[in-house]
């Protein structure tokens, strides 16, 4: 329910968290789940220094966004010619061009568009993805205006040695400080790719919280990786997230109490004694 | 080849836990057949080490009672080492008379630990895993050590890396061949694993390392990743997942033998291990335990159907 997410979003900006996704401004015939996006945009209680990114897929849903007070957007493009044609209906450099008109839109109302780039590492179809593709796709949202690119491993699939190839292709085309990395813990291998990720020098990362999100090309597999699970290893290692992990926790058992499901992040697992 | 530029070993050899470690962190008894033909279809792998059952006192352990019969029940096939825990003289007697050909010892690098765990002091205990050590050297019975609790202990919280590289270099200096340093509660994150590593690699040589890593903070893979990435080759695991832990109610504990292949055969590195048929094994142990395996790997690829 709206007042769910919207509490959601209300603890997740209490935690330290700098950048919450709040949004999707599709159609709600494609994505029902989203379908209240206006009322959640307004609704949330937006803390100063912390943004609320939302997605646009095309101009239509930038306007509408735009209406209800959206600071920030963000476009989905891919590195696989069959996801892009599976996933929107056309080729990778029709969704570029679909993408032009937000950019345009963005730049005249000084909106900043962050980029994603999905499959990565891998296709739930194509299979094998080349790093070449993912650094050209990179390179021309960059190009376009994206003030950030973020790299998904969609099916979680990649593993620190194709994160490695990946990355070095990408960081010819792309600075570094404008990568993100979007890992999937289908596998297992997200810390250890975000790991990877890290010590080449990327110091953007996207997680969710309680790992929510499953994975809609394996049955009953996982997704996102947890950010609890993530925001432990970065204070392990002595890195600073200004997040505040118990907070964290907290509202991840709240998502999950909402959604009467299990975490999936293991710190919340060992931590929280039920 | 792409593991050599980035520095990383050509090779790992992975040491299967789950039939030891994990059936004896499982609320499920398991029947003395089963765990014969675990040990058996795990033996199919291409895994060159699997720890069958320890010969401690049933008192104590009772999931590892039959400990004689497992080890005398399963195939014994060439090239594949089937090391079992002795805690003691008597323990290490019982394990030769049934057959065993390699013994562990279990130290640890924390004196509460060691004293709620066997109630002694850890100097207690290594004189214990001395008296076994001289004996399996006359019998030419090679010895591996373990230490416990190298990256954090449930009684006194954080562990020195002096520490656990003096527990190492006592276990190392008796004549263990190998020193397997255990994130016993899953708390290390890479961070504490590569200052860890960096002591105890000052007094023992990394060929002769190994690192058991615990998931209960889901910190295994990016531990171990650390731990290769500074040259360690050996890696413990439990087929499945198997294993919770006893110290954080509903928590995970060992890291899934298929995560950590899915990662190596990725990174290029041989293991010698067909994860496709260790998937298969896991599946078989969880199906008699009736329960969920802890591997993604095999959650995403038994779903998918895809491998």
């Amino acid at each position: 329910p709206t007042a769910v997410k919207i509490s959601l979003i209300d603890m997740l900006s209490e935690t330290g968290l700098q950048v919450i996704e709040a949004t999707s401004f599709v159609s709600p015939r494609w994505v029902p789940q989203m379908a209240d996006h206006a009322e959640v945009m307004q609704g949330i209680n937006k803390l100063p220094g912390v943004s609320y990114p939302v997605l646009t897929p095309n101009l239509k849903g930038f306007q509408a966004a735009v209406a209800a007070g959206a600071k920030e957007v963000s476009v989905f493009g891919a590195a696989s010619e069959l996801f892009t044609k599976k996933n929107i209906n056309c080729s990778i450099e029709e969704s570029l061009e679909r993408f032009s008109g937000v950019m345009s839109a963005a730049r005249a109302a000084s909106i900043p568009v962050r980029g994603y780039v999905s499959c990565v590492l891998g296709c739930p179809y194509e299979g094998k993805i080349s790093a070449a593709k993912v650094a050209e796709v990179s390179k021309k949202m960059y190009s376009m205006g994206c003030y950030e690119i973020s790299l998904g491993d969609t099916i979680g699939i990649g593993t620190p040695g194709s994160m490695k190839e990946m990355l070095t292709a990408v960081m010819k085309e792309v600075p570094v400080g404008a990568l993100a990395v979007h890992c999937h813990d289908t596998y297992g291998q997200a810390l250890a790719n975000i790991l990877v990720a890290l010590q080449m020098g990327v110091s953007v990362v996207d997680a969710s919280v309680a790992g929510l999100g499953g994975c809609p090309y394996a049955q009953g597999a996982s997704g996102n990786v947890a950010t609890e699970d993530l925001v432990y290893m970065l204070h392990g290692l002595g890195i600073h997230t200004g997040v505040d992990l118990q907070k964290l926790m907290d509202t991840g058992t709240f998502i999950c109490n909402a959604l009467n499901r299990r975490t999936n992040s293991k710190v919340a697992q060992a931590l929280c004694r039920l | 080849q792409e593991c050599q530029a980035s520095g990383l070993p050509e090779y790992i050899k992975i040491v299967e836990v789950g039939p030891r470690d994990g059936l004896q962190n499982e609320k499920v008894m398991v029947p003395t057949d089963t765990k014969i033909e675990l040990i058996n279809r795990l033996s199919k792998t291409g895994l060159p080490a699997i720890e069958v059952t320890s010969f401690v006192s049933s008192k104590w352990v009772p999931q590892m009672a039959d400990h004689k019969e497992v080890m005398r029940g399963i195939e014994r096939h060439p090239g594949v080492r089937y090391p079992v825990l002795t805690p003691n003289l008597q323990g290490f007697h019982s394990a030769i008379a049934a057959g065993a050909t390699e013994v562990s010892v279990f130290g640890a690098a924390s004196e509460s630990f060691s004293k709620m765990n066997i109630n002694c002091s850890i100097e207690e205990s290594i004189e214990k895993f001395e008296e076994v050590v001289k004996s399996a050297k006359n019998m030419n019975i090679p010895v591996r050590g373990y230490v416990s609790c190298a990256l954090g202990c449930p009684y006194e919280g954080n562990v020195t890396p002096a520490k656990v590289a003096e527990v190492s270099k006592r276990l190392y200096s008796m004549g263990c061949y190998e020193i397997s340093l255990g994130d016993t509660i899953g708390v290390g994150t890479p961070g504490s694993m590569k200052r860890m590593l960096e002591a105890v690699m000052k007094e023992i040589p990394l060929s002769a390392l190994a690192v058991h890593c615990h998931d209960t903070y889901g910190q295994a893979l990016a531990n171990i990743l650390t731990a290769i990435q500074m040259g360690v080759v050996v890696v413990d695991s439990s087929v499945a997942g198997l294993g919770g832990c006893p110290y954080a109610k509903g928590a995970t504990g060992n890291v899934a033998t298929e995560d950590v292949i899915y990662m190596l055969n990725g990174l290029g590195i041989n293991t010698g291990v067909n994860l496709y048929t260790v998937m298969e094994a896991g599946n078989f142990i969880c199906t008699a335990l009736n329960k969920k395996t802890n591997s993604k790997v095999a959650q995403a690829s038994f779903n998918t159907g895809t491998i």
